[in-house]
C-alpha cells in the first residue's frame, strides 16, 4: 500500500508541471502581450519598460516559465491589478468560502443520493428505480446558474425567507456554520450546488450497491435467510470506497466550477474571484486564480485515491 | 474509466467486435437497435423535443416572428400573453418569445459543434495512441492528462477567459475540454480491438496500418465514441450557456439563452417568471439531450 501511495504522490509531479505550463500559457493567449495585459491602462512607458525587466518579459520563454514556476511555489502569484493586493493571500482567503458551500453541498447530495440510490439498486428494474433514474439524470441537465435564479425569485424574491445574495453582514473573514444569521446565506448557494452531484452520486451509489447485491456473497447471505436490511448493510458497505471516490472527485468539480454559482449569489469565493478578474481583464488574478484552483484539484483527487487505496485494497491492483 | 465531466464510472456494453466493421456486423444490430428505440415512447418523446427545438432555431427567419432585436422602451418587461407577444417582453422591450427561438441558434451550435469537432479531434488522437502503442502513446496521453487535471468548468471558463468573449473563442474552449474524454475513450476501445487476432490476421495478409485502422478499427470504435459524445451535447449546452451568461461566449445583442438569463437577472423583481423563462430553455434543451443520449446507450446494449 506506501508503494502504491507513493507512486500515486510522484505521479502529481509531472501532472502539476504540465497545469503549471497551461496556467502560463494562458497569458499568452490573452490578446495584446503579456506585459501589457500586466498593465493598468494608465501605465507610462517607463512602467512598462520596468515591468518587461522586473517580469523578465525580455527572456527567452522557457526562462520566464522557469522563473514563473519557481515564483509560484514560493507563494508569489503578483499583484491584483484591481485591488493592488497580492493575487496570493486574496485566493487564499476565497478559497475558504467556496470550500465551504462545496463541502455544504456533496454533504447535502451524498445524504440524498445515498437513500435514493441504495432504495434504487434494491429495487431494481421497477418504477422507484426508474424514476430514480429519472430523477437522477434531471439532476445533471438543471442548469445550476438557472436553478439559484429560480430559488431566490421562490425564497427570497417570493416568499422573503431568504437573503437573495451575499454573505452575512460579518462578512467573508468570520463565518461560522453555526450562527444561524450567517448560515441562512449559505442555504440556497448549497441547495443549488448539489443538485448536480445529487445526479452523480445518485447514479454511482445505485450502480455500486447493485453490483455489491450481486455478488456471490451477498446471495450466500439471502440464502441463509438473513433479513433484507441486514443483506443492505452488507452490500453498502462493500460498495462504500467507490461512492466515497465519486464524492471526493464531486467536491473538487464543485471547487473549481463554482463560477456560476458564486456569481449568481455574490458569494465572495474563488469562483466570484475569477469572474472578477474576467471582467476586469485582471491577468495575474485570473491566471492565479486558476493555477491554485487546478493544483487543488489536483490535490483533492490525490487524497480521494490515497483514502480510495486505504479503504479498498482492490484499486491498488489498477 | 472515470468521466470528466460528470465523475461518473463509464462502462460501455458495445456491440461484438467483428472484423470488417460497421457493414459486416450485419443488419441484425442496428436494426435492434432501431426497433428498440422505436418501442422506447420516453426517449422518442424528447427527441422530438429535441427536434423541435434544433427545426425552430433552424428556420427562426422565415417563421414570421416579431424582430428579435427591435427594443421599446414603452413595452419593456411586458407579462406572458402581452398583446402580440407570445412569451412577453424583455428588459428592452424586445419579444422574448422571438428571443428565445433565435437564442437556440448559439446556444445549439455552442452545444453541437464543439462535441463534433471534439469527436473526430479527440477520437483521432485517441485511435492513433491506442494503435501505435508506446511512445505515441505516451505523448498523447500524458498531455491529456495535464487537461484533465482542470475541472471542465474551470477549464472551459480559463480558456475563452483568457481569449475574451465571442461565439469563436467560446467554440474552441469547449472543444478544447471535451477532447480528453473523448481521446480516453477512443484509445481505450482501439487498445481492446487491436489485442484481437483478427488484427493480427489482417497485418500477416500485409495490409497496412492506416487500413487496419481504416477497415478494422474505426468501425469498432466509433459506438462507443458515438455514445458517449451524445451524453456531452448535454454538458456542452449547459457549459456553453454558462459561459455566455457570465459574459464569454455570445455577446449582445446576438440573443443567447445563457446571455439572456444573465441580463434578465436584475429584472427578477418585476417579472420574475420572463426571468426564469430562458434558463427553461436551456434545461429542456439539455435535458432532451440527456435522455436521447441514455436512450441511445440502452438500445445499443446487447445485452438487454
Amino acid at each position: 500500500m506506501i508503494g502504491y501511495i507513493i507512486k500515486r504522490m510522484l505521479y502529481i509531479i509531472p501532472v502539476c508541471l504540465g497545469v503549471t505550463a497551461v496556467c502560463f500559457a494562458l497569458m499568452y493567449l490573452a490578446p495584446g502581450d503579456p506585459a501589457q495585459a500586466l498593465l493598468p491602462p494608465d501605465a507610462t512607458p517607463e512602467d512598462a519598460a520596468y515591468l518587461l525587466r522586473l517580469y523578465g518579459f525580455d527572456q527567452p520563454v522557457w526562462v520566464q516559465y522557469g522563473r514563473w514556476v519557481l515564483r509560484a511555489a514560493s507563494g508569489d502569484l503578483g499583484v491584483s491589478l484591481q485591488s493592488q493586493r497580492p493575487v496570493f493571500r486574496e485566493v487564499m482567503s476565497a478559497l475558504g468560502n467556496t470550500a465551504v458551500l462545496s463541502a455544504g453541498a456533496v454533504l447535502l447530495a451524498f445524504v440524498l443520493a445515498f437513500i435514493l440510490g441504495t432504495v434504487a439498486a434494491y429495487n431494481i428494474g421497477s418504477r422507484i428505480d426508474q424514476a430514480s433514474t429519472t430523477l437522477s439524470i434531471t439532476g445533471v441537465s438543471v442548469p445550476n446558474y438557472w436553478l439559484g435564479i429560480v430559488l431566490v425569485i421562490v425564497f427570497a424574491v417570493e416568499l422573503g425567507w431568504l437573503p437573495a445574495a451575499g454573505m452575512g453582514s460579518a462578512g467573508s473573514d468570520s463565518f461560522s456554520l453555526t450562527d444561524w444569521a450567517q448560515l441562512r446565506y449559505a442555504i440556497l448557494p448549497i441547495i443549488t450546488m448539489s443538485v448536480l452531484p445529487l445526479g452523480i452520486i445518485m447514479r454511482s451509489v445505485r450502480a455500486s450497491v447493485a453490483e455489491a447485491l450481486g455478488q456471490e456473497s451477498i446471495q450466500l447471505l439471502r440464502a441463509k435467510g438473513l433479513p433484507p436490511y441486514a443483506i443492505l448493510t452488507h452490500a453498502v458497505k462493500n460498495a462504500f470506497p467507490q461512492i466515497l471516490a465519486v464524492m471526493g472527485l464531486q467536491f473538487g468539480f464543485l471547487v473549481g466550477g463554482s463560477i456560476l454559482v458564486e456569481t449568481i449569489f455574490n458569494w465572495p469565493g474563488t469562483g466570484f474571484l475569477l469572474g472578477k478578474a474576467i471582467l476586469t481583464r485582471d491577468v495575474p488574478l485570473l491566471q492565479g486564480t486558476i493555477l491554485v484552483l487546478s493544483i487543488s484539484f489536483v490535490i483533492i483527487n490525490l487524497v480521494v485515491d490515497v483514502l480510495q487505496s486505504i479503504f479498498d485494497p482492490r484499486v491498488r491492483r489498477t | 474509466m472515470t468521466d470528466i465531466t460528470t465523475g461518473n464510472t463509464i462502462t460501455f456494453q458495445g456491440p461484438p467486435a467483428v472484423s470488417g466493421g460497421a457493414e459486416a456486423r450485419s443488419r441484425g444490430y442496428w436494426a435492434g437497435v432501431a426497433r428498440r428505440l422505436r418501442h422506447d415512447r420516453f426517449t422518442l418523446f424528447f427527441l422530438a423535443l429535441a427536434l423541435l427545438i434544433i427545426l425552430g432555431a433552424l428556420i427562426a427567419p422565415w417563421l414570421g416572428l416579431p424582430d428579435p432585436f427591435q427594443t421599446s422602451m414603452a413595452r419593456r418587461l411586458k407579462p406572458i400573453g402581452f398583446k402580440g407577444h407570445l412569451l412577453g417582453t424583455d428588459e428592452l422591450g424586445r419579444d422574448l418569445f422571438s428571443r428565445l427561438v433565435y437564442g437556440g441558434r448559439t446556444s445549439l451550435l455552442l452545444g453541437i459543434v464543439p462535441v463534433v469537432l471534439a469527436t473526430l479531434i479527440g477520437g483521432l488522437l485517441g485511435v492513433v495512441a491506442g494503435f501505435f502503442g508506446r511512445g505515441v502513446n505516451m505523448l498523447i496521453m500524458r498531455v491529456m492528462d495535464v487537461f484533465y487535471a482542470f475541472p471542465s468548468v474551470l477549464l472551459a471558463v480559463a480558456i475563452s477567459g483568457t481569449l475574451g468573449g465571442g461565439i469563436l473563442n467560446g467554440l474552441i474552449a469547449l472543444t478544447l475540454v471535451f477532447i480528453p474524454s473523448l481521446c480516453r475513450i477512443a484509445e481505450s476501445a482501439t487498445v481492446q480491438i487491436r489485442a484481437l487476432d483478427y488484427i493480427e490476421a489482417a497485418r500477416a495478409t500485409g495490409a497496412s496500418n492506416w487500413s487496419i485502422i481504416r477497415t478494422h478499427v474505426i468501425g469498432n470504435v466509433l459506438t462507443p465514441v458515438v455514445v458517449y459524445a451524445s451524453s456531452l451535447i448535454s454538458v456542452a449546452v449547459l457549459l456553453g450557456a454558462g459561459l455566455s451568461f457570465l459574459g464569454l461566449g455570445v455577446e449582445p445583442p446576438t440573443p443567447d439563452w445563457g446571455q439572456m438569463l444573465s441580463s434578465l437577472r436584475q429584472s427578477i423583481y418585476v417579472q420574475p417568471l420572463i426571468c426564469a423563462l430562458p434558463g427553461l430553455a436551456i434545461f429542456l434543451t439539455s435535458l432532451s439531450f440527456n435522455f436521447i443520449s441514455d436512450g441511445l446507450r440502452r438500445a445499443m446494449d446487447v445485452k438487454a
